[in-house]
């Protein structure tokens, strides 16, 4: 550790060739530097007159400063400087200042009066800067000063001073602990400031005097999330990490139904949860079938601030700064419901881009996070791989997440990645590899064979350690089942001859001894030859071997005990005196003489005791009881001034703590209009200054605050601000019209967000409402219901209002004008704004999108994440394809797909009469829209009870999804008699894949385990489009989204009537009317050989679905299918060909 | 939170040390040099050691490992962040961040520290706002210093970060107004022994240089939004009008930065713009490995894939190389096996090849593994996910700006196996 040679020279810079800070030095040509006292030089400078000296001579105290010298003794000719002019020298000064004040106590009391002075002074920045440096003297005489310096600068006018109090506050914490009943009145005080500058150190200061005061964070509760987004990054996580502790003492558990539930199916059991705690488990399940039939008596309702803070942080996912990522996705982990933790998946992936540092905590995070949701990350399987690049610890960790991923159906992927892996330079990770391999054997019982196989070709392996890897996994391996595998010991006996690596040697020997009764003629003979080359092995072999003749002697004494004898005598003249000693105590112990004692009774209890297998887990179990992305969560140890993760309190605590009276906050007005003044009006929709902006104009979350409060004055007051806006947009008309919406949307959307609750909760009620509806229109109409005085509603809304009372007799047919509807609105509102930045196209799109955005916020329910179709398969090659055959789910999928062309709705059998014992069910896809969700696909379900006795309780339970997909279970038919037939609707949520719902049918006495799979054609709804428009998206989805295919007609389906049929019934698409096919552009087909369009949407995301079938003569067309999706583009592709050719 | 912080060069000299509390001896930093002897590689150095005391986070960049000393529970990210945040900015105001850099600026640098950090929290870390407080470094400037003795130190106080828009510095002002992008977009895949893709994935990045007087409002539309999948902006992008229509509007920071970094919705088909042959194999028994590459391009839409940089970690047991490149020159490391070709552009007629024989260690047995072969690759004026953009527009100031964008395409972790 010694210093490099250019800086341990005590003696100046004579020698210094690579020293800048005497290169710039004009006075340290020699004279002063050759002097022994070496500092004299400096402290004449810092004595002179001229500011130049001053400064040549501080950068060269800092120089050395900075390479850990000591300049202590410069401190009183420093000191003098504190007042002087020159900005650098002063910054100098004060760096020196802090460095050494602590050791020079008195004389940096003279540096105070100056500091003090500067208090006072009018320049916000120069206090700032003066109460920053005087809180960083650690000095304990003045702490009583900087009490009084951090109790005035907290009610400062300028949020940056009180920045900077809130920053002094910890300093002067450390230095005098007993300050701090203080300290925390002027935290409280603090917290309760409005700007977003001082929010992130408040919470800092919060964080490190008293985190335990969580009472002090109540009233600010609702102001830190809406500040969230605004605060800098760094203050963000700090925020983040304190709120989900504080959410977690506050609000109640949102998976505490879900949980239970997942017990009680026991299916879906983890494999770590295996046996050795089973006894535990049934006290538990007991326990919890008990909470659940509390929690069944009160269903648990998200608390509105519980939403409000996931709904703050969800955007911050997206942030630049890995560590506010971190914060968000470990918020998600410990405080989101089930379902919608599927978020920060993609996010987490992201962060592995990242440089390798945080690729190692993002990925000990991930593989604590894949343990507990595995289905999280399974999408993102392939990003896990492993590349040769990676540093052996990253390339760890990845294999972790990749172990702790398997399952069924992945695993012979993974296995395919292992045996690269295995080939590997790095030997640590290929031992590594081996583990990981031993442990999917364990959890995974179908591969286990094959693992075995595979590892004990391993054995062949020249690398040492590979070889003495795979040995002690097999050991483990075979540890478990022992009377299975007897022809694997045989073989590994075999290897005896031939393996020369000590360990392995052992733990074969080991292994033989321990199940010598499985192979009871081929270890005798092992034993045998291990005593002709016992002088010649290694130690921890001889030991094994004695071990092993022990072990032999004791059950086959007939035919071991000379040989037993032999080796226990060339033992007894080992040189290693352990083994000596082993050969002595054995001796004692297996051969029965007269003074030996009691203990030769007990020997072969001693020696062929049953072993515990030992159990393969992950090293990552059960650490999410640290919070994750912390310190401690890391070590796998509790960090200093770490806070434990409290547990769910099991009744709410009263959220009427967080309310707020309202206040109008003057500063805020006074600090906000600098800048604002500059951003132009244009950009008020939506964006950070707007939301700033708002601040300005309304009472700071008076929305919120006021929503919640029961205080009437609040309510009306922020009503009123709205109204006001909103008729002023509506007169203003044109321009302005676009961006009033947005903000008129975004703005009701953060004012209604308890409405937004209460509005779910109806919803729920009524399931007849119309469900296109969008936010912005749902909430301008609650707008519209508050301001009747609003006379002229627009059009869509007014559309979607009368719909809501229409009750839902039209409902197929809404979908389509409503979206026509909002189009004709952009269209006329682009003829009157022609000025507007985005061009037209994009902005139809966008407004789509939007409308679709705000619905999915609506139920609040997440976009999904990444909904991959077999993501594994998509990229695989063909010999890969045919390797995983049974994995692969697009052709499998394609063959109910093949619709018969006359029939109007298939339907598919989901339970047959005889395995249904009876009970026979069909389902269909009605193509209706399912109203309870429009992201649903609604599946009618006919049950038929063919079987001579009732069935009752018809239900769905346990089920079983993909990520992001979701159910709507069809309500319990209670009775159906024998001979009936009932029919229910349920919806499902496929996310745009073909995956499979999978849930189990249950009747009253049994339970079925059923899958519906959908046809890819049933997985989208139609749209109407104008043959323009039609064109137009498909100008927009070129490319890689389009996909095209020549086909022959069949003989039956050249005609138009035949064609469209037969596309209708093969996908979910609606017709787009032709007729103006001869004025559109150049390559037209001749007028004889019509084009078909067809237009859908996906039901979830929305993406469009257009299809084109051009015909020509002699029957020959082609298809073409633009999507979006791929895969879904792909599918359909076939699926539509497949119709029009049969 | 962050305590202390230690410079330390690849031959572990600790070369710079600055202490934001009390001062923790240098000592501390024997347990990273423990850790730093038993990791093999300089890379393996676990980011987070735990000692008695402290806790010693650290990253390794440009050879230096900078190591943060805390003392108590803090996010390791958050340390992990800022340290590369700190690289950044020395990057930003030094052109490189060497040692050399280092210590010639050393009370650059040092202010700097102080400026980022107080008491252990970051305070300001938006190089917009660190430039005006220190100007960076140029010969004219120092030349001018060194003479007239005037400062590094900005005159004019902070005020950026009083403002709402605390990245972008006020008063900018430039003669050619102008707002260059780059869509810069990298394939990660890997490759399998038979040419199969195992996965592939497309991240990009739009680098800004921005150069505009005032406060200028700047919106960019994308034809196909759709196109990405996860994105993460810089703090100035409006995140809701983006929610709401896929439109980046925001008002720039000054000079360079990376306006949003993307990922490629991976239900989109990567294209993979090369293909490789090879034929590397090694014989039991005999002292001789054979080394067959061949390169081509695949998927390019014809754009030629320039500066093919192929190399490969060749097995320990391979002593010499003599090859033959039919293009380009290449090199074999003896010491650390690592072989590396430069092949340039690859002409689809003449396709570059790299023949020859590897001489193997005389008596040792063949080599169980078959060496990886990373590329790298450049394609211009093409974003292989097909992502363009829409247009440029620019509110709140009066003048016409020029504005360019520029795609590329690049190989990232391009591996293939053999």
């Amino acid at each position: 550790m010694s210093a490099s040679s250019a800086f341990n020279d005590e003696k100046g810079g004579s020698s210094s060739v690579g020293e800048p800070e005497y290169g710039h030095d004009p006075a340290s040509g020699g004279i002063f530097s050759s002097d022994y006292k070496r500092h004299d030089d400096l402290k004449e400078m810092l004595d002179s007159n001229k500011d130049s000296l001053k400064l040549e001579a501080m950068k060269r105290i800092v120089a050395m400063i900075a390479r850990g010298k000591n300049a202590s003794d410069l401190f009183p000719a420093v000191v003098k400087n504190v007042a002087c002019k020159n900005i650098e020298v002063k910054k100098l000064v004060y760096v020196y200042l802090v460095r050494y004040a602590e050791e020079q106590q008195d004389l940096a009391l003279l540096s105070i009066s100056t500091f003090q002075r500067g208090l006072k002074d009018p320049n916000q920045l120069i206090r700032a800067s003066a109460l920053r440096v005087l809180s960083s003297i650690r000095v304990t005489i003045i702490v009583p000063i900087m009490m009084l310096a951090i109790k005035e600068a907290a009610s400062d006018m300028s949020p940056y001073v009180r920045k900077t109090a809130a920053h002094a506050i910890p300093k002067l914490y450390s230095l005098d602990p007993e300050q701090k009943d203080q300290l925390i009145e002027v935290i409280e005080k603090l917290l309760a400031d409005k700007t977003t500058l001082v929010a992130g150190s408040v919470v800092m200061a919060f964080e490190e005097v008293c985190p335990e005061r969580i009472d002090l964070i109540h009233k600010n509760y609702r102001k830190l999330c809406n500040l969230l987004i605004d605060v800098e990054e760094w203050g963000q996580v700090v925020i983040i990490n304190m709120l989900t502790r504080y959410a977690r003492t506050q609000f109640l558990n949102p998976n505490i139904n879900e949980s239970l539930l997942e017990e009680g199916g026991s299916g879906d059991k983890t494999f770590y949860g295996s046996d050795e705690d089973e006894d535990e488990d049934e006290e538990e399940k007991e326990k919890k079938a008990e909470a659940a039939a509390m929690a069944k008596r009160k269903p648990y309702v998200m608390d509105p601030d519980h939403r409000l803070l996931l709904r703050n942080t969800k955007p911050l996912l997206q942030s630049r700064n890995a560590a506010v990522v971190m914060a968000v996705a470990q918020l998600y982990f410990h405080l989101a419901p089930k379902a919608e933790v599927g978020v920060i998946a993609k996010a987490l992936v992201r962060l592995l881009r990242s440089h390798s540092e945080v690729q190692y905590v993002v990925l000990q995070n991930v593989a604590t996070m894949s343990i507990k949701r595995r289905g999280m990350f399974e999408p993102y399987l392939k990003s896990f791989y492993i590349r040769s690049t990676d540093p052996t610890q990253i390339k760890v960790l990845k294999l972790e997440v990749l172990t702790n991923l398997a399952n069924e159906t992945n695993i012979s992927t993974i296995l395919r990645e292992f045996q690269t892996y295995i080939k590997s330079m790095d030997k640590d990770f290929v031992a590594a590899t081996i583990q990981a391999i031993g442990r999917c054997a364990t959890n995974i019982s179908e591969v286990r064979d094959t693992c075995l196989n595979g590892l004990v070709q391993l054995l062949s392996n020249r690398d040492e350690l590979v070889v003495a890897e795979s040995v002690v996994v097999i050991k483990k391996l075979l540890q478990m089942q022992p009377e299975k595998h007897s022809d694997i010991i045989k073989h590994m006996a075999k290897l005896t001859d031939n393996i020369q690596v000590p360990m392995a040697r052992a733990s074969i020997l080991w292994l033989i001894g321990e199940y010598c009764e499985h192979v009871p003629k081929i270890a005798p003979d092992v034993l045998r030859k291990m005593a002709k080359s016992f002088t010649n092995e290694e130690d921890i072999v001889k030991l094994q071997i004695i071990n092993l003749a022990a072990k032999l002697y004791l059950t086959n004494s007939k035919q071991t005990k000379l040989l037993t004898q032999y080796v226990l005598n060339l033992a007894k003249y080992d040189q290693n005196y352990d083994i000596r000693d082993r050969a002595r105590f054995i001796r004692q112990l297996i051969v029965p003489t007269e003074k030996s004692g009691a203990l030769s009774k007990y020997a072969k209890k001693l020696f062929l005791a049953l072993k515990p297998a030992p159990v393969l887990e992950s090293p990552f179990k059960d650490r999410d009881h640290f919070q994750l992305g912390s310190l401690s969560h890391l070590l796998n140890a509790k960090a200093g001034g770490y806070q434990e993760l409290p547990d769910w309190p099991e009744a709410a605590p009263d959220p009427s703590v967080r309310n707020v009276e309202v206040k109008e906050s003057v500063f805020t007005l006074l600090e906000r209009v600098t800048t604002l003044t500059s951003v132009p009006e244009w950009t008020k929709c939506s964006s950070r200054e707007k939301r700033k902006e708002k601040k300005v104009e309304k009472p700071f979350y008076t929305d919120s605050e006021g929503e919640s409060g029961p205080t009437e004055s609040a309510d009306s007051e922020s009503d009123s601000a709205s109204g006001s806006e909103s008729s002023s947009g509506s007169e203003e008309s044109g321009s302005g019209s676009e961006s009033e919406e947005s903000k008129e949307a975004s703005e009701s959307e953060e004012e209604e967000e308890e409405e937004e609750e209460e509005q779910k909760k109806k919803k729920k009620k009524d399931l007849k409402k119309p469900v296109q509806e969008s936010e912005s229109e749902q909430s301008s109409e609650e707008e519209e219901r508050k301001h009747q005085r609003k006379s002229k509603p627009r059009k869509s809304e007014s559309e979607s209002e009368s719909d809501e009372d229409e009750e839902s007799e039209s409902e197929s047919s809404q979908s389509e004008s409503e979206d026509s509807e909002s189009e004709a609105e952009v269209k006329k509102k682009k003829k009157t704004a022609e000025s507007k930045p985005p061009p037209k196209p994009l902005k139809k799109e966008s407004k789509k999108e939007k409308k679709e955005m705000s619905l999915l916020d609506l139920d609040d329910f997440e976009p999904a994440p990444s909904p991959q179709v077999t993501p594994v398969n998509t990229f695989l090659s063909n010999s890969l394809v045919t390797d995983l055959e049974g994995l692969s789910l697009s052709d499998s999928v394609l063959s109910p797909a093949t619709i018969a062309p006359s029939s109007a709705l298939k339907s598919y059998e989901l339970l047959h009469r005889i395995t249904g014992e009876g009970l026979s069910v069909e389902y269909c896809f009605s193509r209706q829209p399912f109203s309870p969700d429009a992201n649903m696909v609604a599946v009618q379900m006919q049950f038929t009870n063919s079987a001579s006795s009732d069935t009752k309780n018809l239900h769905i339970e346990d089920v079983k999804l993909q990520s992001g997909m979701r159910v709507k279970e069809f309500p319990e038919i209670e009775l159906l008699p024998a001979g009936e037939t009932a029919t229910a609707v349920m919806g499902i949520d496929f996310c745009d894949s073909t995956q499979a719902a999978n849930f189990q049918l249950c009747t009253h006495t049994r339970k079925f385990f059923v899958s519906i799979q959908p046809p890819v054609g049933e997985l989208m709804r139609p749209v109407f489009l104008t043959e323009n428009e039609f064109k137009k998206e498909q100008g927009q989805l070129m490319g890689m989204n389009e996909i095209t295919e020549k086909l022959t007609l069949d003989v039956k389906c050249r005609n138009e009537h035949a064609i469209v049929q037969r596309v209708t019934t093969a996908a979910n698409l609606s017709r787009v009317p032709c007729g103006s096919d001869k004025e559109c552009s150049p390559p037209v087909p001749p007028p004889d050989y019509p084009v078909h369009r067809f237009a859908g949407r996906t039901v979830t995301s929305g993406s469009l679905v257009l299809v084109t079938v051009a015909t020509k003569e002699e029957g020959a067309a082609q298809l073409t299918v633009n999507c979006e999706k791929m895969v879904i583009g792909t599918m359909l592709v076939k699926d539509i060909l497949q119709a029009l050719t049969q | 939170m962050i305590h202390s912080l230690f410079l330390i060069n690849a031959s572990g000299d600790i070369f710079l040390e600055k202490h934001w509390k009390s001062v923790v001896s240098r000592s501390v930093c024997d347990y990273f040099f423990e850790a730093q002897e038993r990791a093999t590689e300089p890379e393996n150095v676990p980011p987070v050691i735990p000692t008695p005391h402290h806790y010693l986070i650290s990253v390794l960049r440009h050879h230096i490992y900078f190591v943060a000393v805390i003392q108590s529970e803090v996010p390791p990210l958050f340390v992990i962040e800022f340290l590369h945040r700190v690289v950044d900015t020395f990057q930003d105001y030094f052109g490189v961040c060497t040692e050399a850099a280092i210590k010639d600026n050393v009370v650059v640098v040092y202010e700097l520290l102080e400026e980022m950090l107080d008491n252990g929290f970051p305070l300001a870390t938006e190089s917009n706002i660190l430039k005006e407080l220190i100007k960076p470094p140029t010969i004219l400037r120092t030349m001018v210093n060194t003479i007239t003795g005037s400062t590094n130190v900005g005159e004019q106080l902070p005020t950026g970060q009083l403002s709402v828009v605390p990245w972008r510095r006020t008063g900018v002002k430039y003669t050619n107004n102008e707002a260059y992008f780059d869509v810069v977009e990298e394939i990660d895949a890997i490759i399998d022994k038979s040419g199969s893709t195992i996965t592939a994935e497309i991240q990009g990045v739009i680098d800004a240089c921005v150069k505009l007087t005032g406060m200028p409002d700047l919106t960019l539309s994308f034809m196909n939004p759709r196109l990405l999948d996860d994105v993460s902006f810089h703090p100035c992008v409006r995140f809701k009008r983006w929610e709401a229509e896929r439109i980046l509007s925001f008002i720039p920071p000054d000079g360079n930065f990376r306006l949003l970094s993307y990922h490629v919705s991976s239900q989109n088909l990567v294209a993979i713009p090369v293909y490789v042959k090879h034929n590397i194999t090694f014989r039991e028994g005999s002292s001789q490995g054979r080394f067959d590459l061949t390169l081509g391009p695949k998927q390019t839409m014809g754009k030629a894939v320039e500066s093919v940089l192929v190399s490969s970690q060749l097995p320990r047991g391979v002593l010499n190389a003599n090859l033959n490149p039919s293009q380009g020159t290449y090199t074999f490391d003896p010491v650390t096996k690592l072989l590396t070709w430069d092949v340039g552009k690859i002409n689809p007629q003449k396709l570059p090849s790299l023949k020859g024989t590897m001489s193997l260690q005389a008596g040792a047995s063949k080599p169980d593994e078959n060496p990886t072969i990373n590329i790298q690759f450049k394609i211009q004026q093409m974003a292989i996910s097909g992502l363009k953009v829409n247009r440029l527009d620019m509110y709140g100031e009066k003048y016409k700006p020029f504005k360019g964008i520029k795609y590329m395409t690049k190989a990232g972790k391009f591996q293939v196996r053999t």
